[in-house]
């Protein structure tokens, strides 16, 4: 499975789930992370709204080239999935990381397994 | 959407969302887009965006693909506050541009107000 790297000092919980691959297979990445991705449109019941708080960006790279990367939005649900594709040629160490709003910073780091 | 789109010609077709037709919470709606593309290092997608029509701001998120991905096909979970269109735009490494768009129900709303 994946191992925290925490950049962020608050615990961060995140998932990211990558299957062991055949050598030119394509797999199936999937990332969840605990999140509020809080929209900025919300009432605080005094009369203001509460602030924002989103992930803003999303990287994945292998072996440290960019091979996925998303830009999230308010529109995106509270505890973002991400899911998506990459073909596995050879064995290598993938790097998940989250950046968002007030600094937050998280990387997970995952083994890409090919047989 | 001008941005992403930037001066292409827009064409309907060789994208499909998966998204339900009726929806009974927007607060994280399953989503999937998947485009017809080889994802070949000649001819793949570069960038695959979702909007929406009737959110806060219509911009839900985009994601940068390549033919490393080995197939295009993004899935997440969005907020929809109201029934409304949900579209997908896909551009292709040859600079087209292509766009489709689904309907959606809504019957009890992403929670914006409180």
């Amino acid at each position: 499975m994946s191992t925290p790297a925490a950049d962020t000092p608050r615990a961060v919980r995140a998932i990211v789930t990558v299957p062991a691959a055949r050598a030119g297979e394509v797999i199936e990445i999937r990332a969840l992370i605990a999140h509020p991705m809080e929209t900025g449109h919300r009432a605080d019941g005094a009369g203001g709204v509460v602030p924002r708080d989103i992930l803003r960006r999303f990287t994945c790279r292998l072996d440290g080239e960019v091979v996925f990367a998303a830009e999230l939005h308010p529109a995106i649900a509270a505890n973002p999935l991400i899911v998506f594709h990459l073909r596995a040629q050879a064995p290598g160490t993938l790097s998940l990381r989250w950046e968002g709003d007030r600094g937050f910073a998280h990387t997970e780091t995952a083994p890409l397994r090919v047989a | 959407m001008a941005r992403f789109i930037s001066g292409a010609a827009l064409r309907e077709g060789r994208i499909a969302i998966d998204l339900p037709e009726m929806v009974e919470n927007g607060n994280a709606v399953p989503v999937t887009m998947q485009v017809d593309s080889p994802m070949s290092d000649r001819d793949h997608v570069t960038a695959l965006a979702l909007f929406s029509s009737r959110n806060p701001s219509p911009e839900v998120a985009e994601f940068r693909l390549g033919p490393r991905n080995g197939r295009a096909r993004v899935a997440t979970r969005m907020r929809l506050a109201t029934s409304q269109q949900v579209v997908a735009l896909a551009r292709m490494s040859d600079g087209s541009v292509w766009t489709h768009r689904v309907d959606v129900l809504v019957t009890l709303a992403a929670c914006v107000e409180s």
